[in-house]
């Protein structure tokens, strides 16, 4: 799956290790939020990138304590209409403040890049093959913003104060 | 009223380009129908049984003259000739071509008009009393709040994908015109014991197949913390509202199910963490807002002049007038006048291109320029002097919109139904007109009395049928339409849903049945009572007696 990482497409260095499977003794890995939960001692004994990746029902508060390790999270969107993870990702941005790599999933559309990328994803796995061309007209088209989110733009209201 | 800075504006214009690609991208073939239709129903763009749908917000039934007149021109330019206000206050074309909907909502654009979130699981139109900041009895001017929550909510990027749509109104009266409690989040300005003003929060109303009235998770909030208490609400609905389940995806179920105590205390803990955050609206932002709804420069208007008494005694047409469609106005010498889109066999809501223009002119002269549009799909011009009167009277008269008939039986709510929509199970409409011919007596009208029939062509319940006097509901039975009854449903703070007559009645009985069962109130009442009151007190049995005796 090609990936897309602010704004440019890159190989993705994550082994994203599925429920059954073992886990590799060497380089990052991505492992379910189930698996983080049982197997939490032996991944944090890895001398590696750790990851994870949180089913989009899950609270998110859950991973508070461990967010200092942790230098990648998935959140799924298994149908786009499904936003449950632009609250996550908010949320474990602004309250957690969470500063690893926070990447989108699934059914990822185009014309959602934007308020993902404001809700604080850096990486979206999209399946096109001119992931960036599309990546600059989305998050490009609008760049007037009333309401701050997890991204620096600043909103208006606080435009109109300042001009 | 409000009126768009360059901020605003550019945001609108770059809306309107971005769709305008994405048209171009359907057209051309590089977007699939499947791929399109979120991105068009996020402008309010729907595709119905014969063509697409425009949906255009009309923010909290607020319209200035030039608004109402670039309304009239899309109708005229891309539609035929007519539009129609829904029960949100927005305004539905039925007839559109999608080659054409980007230059129609360029020229909207231009009069700050638009589709964004007139669709989709998103943050909906607010809407207010219709009488905002002209209603003798109002503490505030509610439209502040609407536009600070339009504002915020306009793209948002976390509340766009919600599990469905989200409706929120605001009142600050203690009469509620605007059907508060049928909202998914209900906010009702009041004072508090110290004096200061802050908003009751009510949350999980909302109609559809499994109606609920609003209730109260907070009895007073702050104003300063509209926004952070909001936030807290949608980060709560969207992360725990069900998905599972396109019927039980409204707030309403997801209140219904936790109940109102635990569903308050996931909100009121939330609330902690944003709460005096970046989300926290301004002084200055507020300020700069509430100084666009503060009230025109009124003059010293006498309150009556000889033309109108004379007219009052002499002409019945007049005085009916006064009665129904006109009410009392915060400013002495002044009035409200409600211009009814309700005529005799009309399709209640409908207003052509000619009617629009001459409805603008009217309220250039007489009414400061704007109009407002009521949930129960009339219009207003809300200043109008009382001298005035005669004159704003004889014009509506003759362009068939005087219809002294506001409150009154032949006043219908009513939805588009399967004339247009592609939900609806029944038609609406020709029900609403035969109602409307049969009730067109004046005198019988007015001597009825107040008397809410709302009709909606499926359990959606566009049409309000929950909270009407009389509620309607198209059902399709094998093929053929029928009609359910409910009686006693109420909008008001007091609400009440409507209780189920009994079976579905054929399409052909249906306004022998509606007129059977006004037949039966007039029988019973007691001085003074209105149908609602009188159903109150003798319950349904009398009613459904009459209506299924055996012929």
């Amino acid at each position: 799956m090609p990936l897309l990482k602010n704004g440019e497409a890159i190989a993705d260095t994550w082994q994203h290790v599925a429920a059954g499977e073992a886990v590799p003794p060497a380089g990052p890995v991505v492992v379910p939020f189930e698996r983080w939960k049982a197997e939490r001692e032996a991944l944090l004994a890895r001398n590696t990138p750790l990851g994870v990746r949180l089913p989009n029902a899950q609270n998110v508060g859950e991973l508070a304590a461990d967010l200092g390790r942790l230098e990648l999270i998935v959140l799924e969107f298994p149908k786009f209409v499904d936003g449950r993870a632009f609250s996550q990702a908010r949320v474990l941005r602004e309250r957690y403040r969470y500063r690893g790599e926070l990447r989108a999933t699934g059914d990822v559309l185009r014309d959602q890049l934007q308020f993902m990328q404001r809700c604080g994803f850096d990486a979206f796995e999209i399946a096109a093959p001119n992931a960036a061309e599309i990546w600059r007209a989305a998050v490009n088209e609008i760049d007037v913003f009333y309401q701050p989110a997890a991204d620096d733009r600043v909103p208006a209201p606080r435009l109109r104060r300042s001009a | 009223m409000y009126s768009y800075d360059e901020y605003d504006q550019k945001l609108l214009d770059q809306r309107v380009a971005q769709f305008r690609d994405q048209v171009r991208r359907r057209i051309a073939g590089e977007l699939t129908e499947e791929q399109f239709r979120p991105l068009r129903l996020r402008n309010g763009l729907y595709l119905q049984l014969h063509a697409y749908m425009l949906r255009v917000s009309v923010p909290y039934g607020t319209l200035s003259s030039r608004q109402l007149r670039g309304l009239g021109h899309v109708a005229r330019h891309y539609d035929r000739g007519f539009g129609h206000f829904t029960t949100r206050t927005n305004m539905q074309f039925h007839w559109m071509k999608l080659e054409h909907v980007p230059d129609a909502l360029a020229d909207l654009a231009k009069v700050q008009l638009h589709g964004i979130q007139t669709s989709g699981n998103s943050l909906r139109n607010v809407t207010a009393d219709h009488l905002a900041g002209v209603a003798p009895d109002e503490i505030e001017d509610p439209r502040i709040w609407c536009e600070i929550i339009r504002q915020w909510g306009a793209l948002h990027p976390e509340f766009s994908y919600l599990p469905r749509k989200f409706k929120i109104c605001i009142i600050a009266a203690p009469h509620d015109r605007a059907a508060l409690r049928i909202h998914d989040l209900a906010l009702r300005l009041h004072r508090n014991e110290a004096g200061e003003t802050g908003f009751e929060v009510m949350v999980g109303g909302g109609l559809g197949r499994t109606p609920f009235l609003a209730k109260t998770i907070r009895e007073f909030l702050p104003k300063r913390h509209l926004l952070s208490y909001l936030e807290a609400v949608l980060r709560v609905y969207n992360q725990l509202g069900r998905r599972d389940n396109l019927w039980k995806a409204r707030i309403k179920i997801l209140v219904h199910e936790l109940g109102v105590q635990k569903f308050t205390e996931l909100v009121e803990a939330e609330w902690q963490d944003v709460k005096d955050g970046p989300v926290e609206v301004s002084e200055a932002e507020v300020a700069r807002i509430a100084a666009q709804f503060s009230p025109p420069n009124y003059e010293d208007a006498p309150t009556f002049t000889r033309e109108f008494d004379e007219l009052r005694l002499n002409d019945l047409g007049f005085a009916r007038w006064l009665r129904t469609n006109v009410g009392g106005h915060k400013q002495p010498g002044y009035a409200i006048v409600t211009v009814s889109l309700k005529p005799p066999g009309g399709t209640p809501g409908d207003i052509t291109a000619e009617q629009m223009d001459a409805v603008a002119d009217l309220a250039d002269r007489y009414s400061f320029s704007e109009i407002r549009v009521t949930h129960a799909q009339n219009l207003v011009l809300p200043h109008v002097r009382r001298a005035d009167l005669p004159v704003v009277w004889r014009a509506l008269a003759a362009l068939g919109l005087a219809t002294p008939n506001i409150g009154l039986a032949s006043d219908i709510i009513c939805c588009p139904g399967l004339d247009y929509c592609s939900l609806a199970n029944a038609r609406s409409i020709p029900i609403a007109r035969r109602l409307t011919e049969r009730f067109d007596d004046l005198s019988r009208l007015h001597d009825l009395g107040e008397l809410k029939i709302k009709i909606s062509g499926c359990i959606n319940a566009c049409g309000h049928h929950h909270v009407g006097h009389i509620g309607i509901l198209g059902v399709d039975k094998n093929g053929e339409e029928y009609y359910q009854v409910t009686l006693g449903g109420s909008e008001d703070l007091n609400g009440a849903l409507g209780t189920i007559l009994g079976p579905a009645i054929h399409a052909d009985r249906i306004v022998e049945a509606v007129e059977t069962l006004i037949e039966i109130y007039v029988a019973l009442r007691r001085d003074g009572e209105r149908f609602l009151d009188t159903y109150r007190r003798v319950g349904l049995a009398p009613f459904k007696e009459r209506i299924y005796a055996p012929a």
